[in-house]
């Protein structure tokens, strides 16, 4: 009696090894696949030309047709503009908010406000933070509805609750000795702000803005609603229509010509890599830190 | 209460309560601190010791929710009418645990003081980092790296870097927050020795629960107990002839 349960309970322990195991191979299947389909077909096109030539003209090869393959040079241009003007909208307001809530903010109410604030609004769905940037564009600057600027106040919206959230972090990492030690020299509290703890915190703040630009960057929702389609002729100002990798993708995707299909693979494995590069760097950069804070 | 010797007074707290929300962690205390002399301040953990030095430098009231009551005169003109960024340079202090600036270089920590809170020429730097690093007894050891990490350095070491920062600021008064309860009798020995050197040249008021040190460096001595000042004297005085029993009790090591 004793002997069978003890083998009941080992059947039962293997069981659910085995089950767990399971559970996580299911998890890595959709991975795999996901990469492994975005290499093999965007794989082909994965070459110089991808950098260097603008959107083909539409076609598809039959007896007697060879197609141009094209590029990506205007949607990579459109996403690296609107990575740099989503940033540059985006890090002054989180950073300034987390300083306010970390660093001034003490135990006040509006200091857990504006972490509350950050919660809800990265809780947005980014479609809903598109048609808002829209509908406010149309009544008050209807010129620049369909541009490059209004789709980074969009991408900014989204971007503003995680730097604030991760630059909030990046500060309470810094010991409160530092700013005491700080404060003891006679050092006005906006220095030991600015010039002591933000360097301080500055490997996670710069690693909180590449994770929010790595957000951004894969962004597709507002961009419909905002960017307009500049993607088919070289990218003209910030104010005018623009173009982005999930852009160029959505409409490389669901057009009927084999070539611009085949380039909206190019496009997802390089915004798949460029994505991954972000990461990347913020870990090691992240890494960096946890070793000087280490004193190594 | 008649103090070591008639050296005049640097500074002086008068009726002084420091809150923490409600709770009142130093009562109503009035104590003189001689200039150019070294004052311990002892007592059991939680008898409000460090407060009370925090109260000095205007740092206590930097925490959340603290307050301030009395008042503290530097030289005769209160600390609480001043600015306290302007206080702060004239009261430097130094902490239990070091806390160099990790991201900073020693030469950099040491002349952080001067780079922040002016422009100052290389010249200016160098003169102030070489002038603090010999007085904190720390130059010999470090001449030949003062661009290494300040975190490279050992636990005494960098609390001796502490005090070569708090000095390059050119202090009135330095408060030391029990300078060696981390670190070993080597390390302690040397920052002891350093007190005797610096009570030439500022007023220090050093906190520490340590008696034996308190006897070995400090002219006078405070005695504090559950936020109150129970007995205050030259250091002789109240080690070898204490007035109250609640002294004698503690320095005897029946409580504590």
């Amino acid at each position: 009696m004793k002997f069978d349960r003890a083998a009941r309970r080992k059947v039962f322990s293997n069981g659910m090894t085995v089950l767990t195991g399971l559970s996580i191979v299911a998890i890595m299947v959709p991975l795999v696949a996901v990469i492994y389909q975005v290499v093999s077909l965007g794989g082909p096109v994965f070459n110089v030309a991808l950098f260097t030539q603008g959107i083909p003209y539409p076609c598809t090869p039959h007896p007697g047709v060879t197609c141009h393959q094209g590029g990506l040079v205007v949607p990579i241009e459109g996403t690296l503009l609107l990575m740099g003007l989503s940033a540059l909208f985006s890090v002054p307001i989180g950073v300034g908010a987390a300083i306010f809530a970390v660093e001034f903010g003490g135990e006040r109410r509006s200091a857990r406000i504006i972490g509350l604030v950050a919660d809800v609004l990265s809780g947005v769905p980014s479609i809903v933070v598109g048609a808002f940037v829209y509908a406010l564009l149309v009544i008050y600057y209807p010129s620049i509805v369909f541009s490059t600027l209004s789709g980074s106040f969009a991408l900014a919206v989204i971007m503003v609750p995680i730097v604030t959230r991760t630059c909030e972090e990046a500060l309470r990492t810094v010991p409160n000795s530092v700013r005491e030690a700080a404060l003891a020299l006679g050092i006005s509290r906006w220095k030991v702000t600015l010039r002591i703890v933000l360097v301080s915190a500055l490997p996670g703040i710069v690693t909180g803005i590449l994770l929010s630009v790595a957000r951004a960057t894969g962004e597709a929702a507002p961009l419909l609603i905002l960017l307009g389609n500049g993607c088919e002729h070289p990218l003209q100002g910030i104010t005018q229509e623009g173009c982005a990798l999930p852009l160029w993708i959505y409409e490389g995707a669901t057009s009927p010509d084999q070539n611009l299909i085949a380039l909206a693979w190019g496009a997802a494995l390089l915004l798949l890599v460029l994505i991954l590069v972000l990461s990347v760097v913020s870990r090691m950069t992240l890494d960096r830190m946890a070793r000087r804070m280490r004193g190594e | 209460m008649a103090l070591s010797d008639d050296s005049p007074t640097k500074m002086e707290v008068q009726n002084l309560n420091a809150f923490y929300g409600a709770t009142r962690a130093i009562q109503d205390i009035n104590l003189k601190f001689s200039d150019r002399k070294a004052t311990a301040i002892i007592g059991p953990s939680g008898c409000g010791k460090t407060t009370l030095i925090r109260c000095l430098n205007r740092l206590h009231e930097t925490g959340p929710k603290t307050r301030v009551e009395g008042s503290v005169l530097l030289d005769g003109e209160d600390l609480y009418l001043l600015d306290a960024t302007a206080v702060r340079r004239r009261v430097g202090m130094v902490f239990q645990k070091p806390n160099p600036f990790a991201t900073m270089s020693i030469y950099n920590n040491v002349s952080a003081p001067l780079r922040f809170n002016g422009r100052p020429s290389r010249e200016e730097l160098d003169a102030a980092v070489l002038r603090s690093l010999k007085q904190a007894a720390l130059w010999d050891e470090v001449k030949d790296r003062v661009d290494a990490a300040a975190t490279s350095l050992s636990g005494g070491q960098q609390q001796r870097l502490c005090i070569a920062r708090a000095l390059a600021a050119n202090p009135e008064v330095l408060l030391m927050d029990e300078p060696c309860s981390a670190l070993d009798p080597i390390a302690t020995a040397k920052i002891e020795e350093l007190i005797a050197q610096l009570k030439h040249d500022y007023t220090l008021i050093i906190v520490t629960h340590n008696m034996q040190q308190a006897a070995r460096v400090a002219d006078d001595t405070a005695f504090l107990y559950l936020g109150k000042l129970v007995e205050f004297g030259p250091t002789e005085d109240l080690f070898e002839r204490p007035k109250e029993r609640l002294t004698e009790s503690y320095i005897t090591g029946r409580f504590g």
